[in-house]
């Protein structure tokens, strides 16, 4: 009975994770229409600035604030600087984000070493809380806590400011938000640099949990990717509830099956790729 | 295109450069070119530079002179994987005419090299730990003065069994088969010396979070992992936030001197088996721990001490051969022949696999003036791959796999 308690509530926090990563990546695939393959790579990048600014002396949450700026600002200058450069050319626009998270992974190899760094946990969410009769770490209760916050702040900016609606006519029609006078490309900066900087931040808080070391970044993408794939881009609903999925899936996958915990993963993502492309809650390509 | 200077020429200037300082006269023998094969990019790289940090250390404290001859050291970047190894080596033997090759690091990618380099009769000396390279499946230019995957697991079950008394315990590593010949080696004697394993869980290499198959440990004396690279890190950290308090026993790589200043209060008491131990008294491994902490500023592990004792043993096996290294049997008889009674690791020798018989460290992690320390609480020495075991038998055994031993129920 424990063991389903822990697996569950884990499957949780780890969702919790999975959306505060893939949240900023599904924005960017819905709107730019790119599947940004530097996310894993800005994870990783928030995630050894945080570990950098704690090691200055910054408190773990103000740390993990600044790191999500800091990605959001090289967020912000990879858009401008590069994938504007190349406007409808989506092939081109995978390859700088697949070759730029080769770059940055050897960039952090030469900035912070090969070994491994740990993210202490904040000193008042060390160890465990007991939730009726299972042990459960405290650290990931705040997680829990921390991606539904968020997760109110995104639904709140995409759903009730006018910031929000413009971007959803952006992941809706781009060509027909243009003819009514939406900058649709100053919106693909505005949700390049959120994506990242939620990245960023993902990185930080998900350090205690995992620690930050070279291949993070490929360890982390394809989870997002799957996110995505399962809950339909754009759709922050989708990346909410396809983390969750995901959450669960990987946990207890590899808990019941673990020969086949990828397969676990994964098929669902092709059951649903096959039935419904455009994902859970996607809407269907006009 | 004379202003495009690629890679290769950049290097070549370089080497031409260092050529044209003054150097003492030296006999005038070609230097001798030892091959490293490293990983300098990607999720093997932390040890890989360590790799280099021993080789180039070494050298450094011969002033680049082995056995009166002249050393020049080519490093090749495999990526950390099998094709690149591949790429390198013919680089290293074809291009570069390397005498020696040191490395590499991952068993997958020694596979890949072994019968080429065998073929070419270059003698490599590699850290990696697959078994068969030196039990079932030899390869005649092979010589390893680091360990097999199971060395160290044979007397840390020996140490659980007799010293700690636990009785059954559950086995967690990595689902590959560094971590299939670990956990094996340790189901082996652990058994024979009246315990159980309980259950034995392979996550995959990459798991970003174990608690799924933390959830399922208990009920045991002790947990066992043989978790390597950055793995043990989030395990250990993973396990604690988890609230669990059992024991736990790790493998060589599982508690590396050089992770200890990246892990945390959780790792404090964890005990782990290894050939070698940063803390060991010998002449030798004082000078080599100041001098990794003088260059590098990192206390030196498996792979610096690895590749530091590499280079001893090229040493005392080009001075047997009076620094000739063109008859490739002799030089392969003498890199065999070798016999230290000082090194980093202290004493030891090869069986006629070319396989290291020397000392196994039982340490324990503790914290002394707030930093932690791995400790040594026990030493088991002139340990062969065989550990007790008649050779005969042990070879005549089925390889350590992930279901070999099986777990009894």
């Amino acid at each position: 009975m424990n063991l389903w308690l822990v697996l569950a509530g884990n499957s949780i926090a780890f969702g919790g994770l999975l959306f505060l990563l893939s949240a900023g990546f599904s924005l960017i695939f819905g709107l730019m229409r790119i599947p940004n393959l530097t996310h894993g790579s800005l994870f990783m990048l928030g995630a050894y600035f945080g570990a950098s600014l704690i090691a200055w002396g910054f408190g773990f949450w103000p740390a993990a604030i600044a790191a999500g700026i800091g990605v959001a600002i090289l967020g912000g200058l990879i858009e401008r600087l590069l994938l504007r450069r190349l406007p409808g050319a989506e092939l081109a626009q995978v390859l700088v984000t697949l070759g730029l998270s080769f770059m940055i992974a050897d960039l952090c190899l030469m900035g912070w070493g090969g070994d491994p760094i740990e993210i202490a946990t904040p000193p008042a969410l060390r160890g465990a809380t007991l939730i009726s009769t299972a042990a459960f770490p405290t650290y990931r209760l705040a997680v829990i806590a921390v991606a539904v916050v968020i997760a109110v702040g995104l639904w709140v900016l995409l759903d009730r400011t006018r910031l929000g609606a413009m971007i959803r006519a952006g992941v809706d029609d781009p060509a027909m938000a243009r003819v009514v006078g939406i900058r649709v490309s100053r919106l693909f900066t505005i949700v390049f640099c959120l994506g990242a900087g939620l990245a960023g931040f993902a990185g930080v808080i998900g350090g205690p949990i995992l620690s930050v070391y070279p291949g993070l970044d490929q360890d982390m993408l394809p989870l997002a990717l799957v996110v995505v794939i399962l809950g339909g881009s754009g759709s922050l609903v989708g990346s909410f509830v396809g983390s969750f999925v995901v959450g669960f899936l990987y946990n207890f996958g590899q808990a019941m099956l673990p020969e086949l915990a990828y397969v676990v993963l994964f098929l669902p993502m092709l059951v649903v790729l096959v039935l419904r492309p455009q994902g859970l809650f996607g809407r269907a390509a006009a | 295109m004379s202003e495009i200077i690629s890679r290769r020429n950049l290097l070549g200037a370089a080497a031409a450069v260092a050529a044209g300082l003054p150097m003492p006269a030296i006999a005038q023998a070609p230097p001798i070119k030892i091959g490293l094969l490293t990983v300098k990019t990607g999720p093997l790289a932390q040890v890989g530079i360590q790799m280099e940090q021993g080789t180039v250390l070494f050298l450094k404290d011969q002033s680049n002179i082995l056995a009166g001859r002249k050393v020049e050291l080519v490093l090749g970047d495999t990526g950390g994987n099998p094709a690149g190894a591949k790429t390198k080596a013919q680089e290293l033997i074809e291009r570069d005419g390397v005498d020696l090759i040191f490395g590499p690091l991952a068993a997958f990618e020694l596979l890949a090299i072994s019968d080429y380099v065998a073929g070419k009769k270059v003698p490599i000396l590699s850290l990696a730990a697959a078994e068969d390279m030196t039990q079932r499946k030899p390869n005649p230019y092979f010589v390893r003065a680091s360990a097999t995957s199971a060395q160290a697991m044979h007397p840390l079950a020996d140490y659980a069994a007799k010293e700690l008394k636990y009785k059954t315990v559950m086995t967690i590593s990595e689902d590959f088969a560094f971590g299939y010949e670990q956990m094996g080696g340790f189901q082996r004697v652990f058994e024979d010396g009246g315990g159980r394993i309980v259950r034995k869980l392979w996550p995959p290499i990459v798991t970003p979070d174990y608690t799924p198959y933390i959830a399922q440990l208990g009920g045991v004396d002790a947990v066992i992992t043989g978790f390597a690279g950055s793995n043990p890190l989030k395990f250990m950290k993973q396990y604690k936030d988890a609230g669990l308090n059992l024991p736990v026993l790790g493998g060589e790589a599982a508690c590396d001197d050089p992770l200890l200043k990246s892990l945390g209060d959780e790792a404090i008491g964890m005990i782990t088996a290894a050939p070698y131990s940063s803390d060991l008294d010998t002449p030798s491994n004082k000078k080599f721990v100041a001098g990794t902490l003088r260059d590098y500023d990192n206390l030196p592990g498996l792979g610096a001490a690895g590749l530091y004792t590499n280079g001893m043993v090229a040493e005392a096996a080009l001075e047997q051969t009076g620094g000739k290294t063109d008859d490739k049997e002799a030089l392969i008889r003498a890199l065999r022949g070798v016999s230290l009674t000082d090194s980093p690791r202290g004493a030891f020798h090869f069986d006629h696999f070319g396989n290291v018989v020397g000392n196994i460290f039982i340490r324990r992690c503790e914290k002394k003036d707030g930093k932690l320390v791995n400790t040594t609480i026990k030493t088991y020495p002139n340990i062969s791959q065989f550990w007790t075991y008649d050779e005969t038998w042990f070879l005549a055994q089925p390889v350590y796999s992930r279901d070999y031993p099986p777990v009894k129920s």
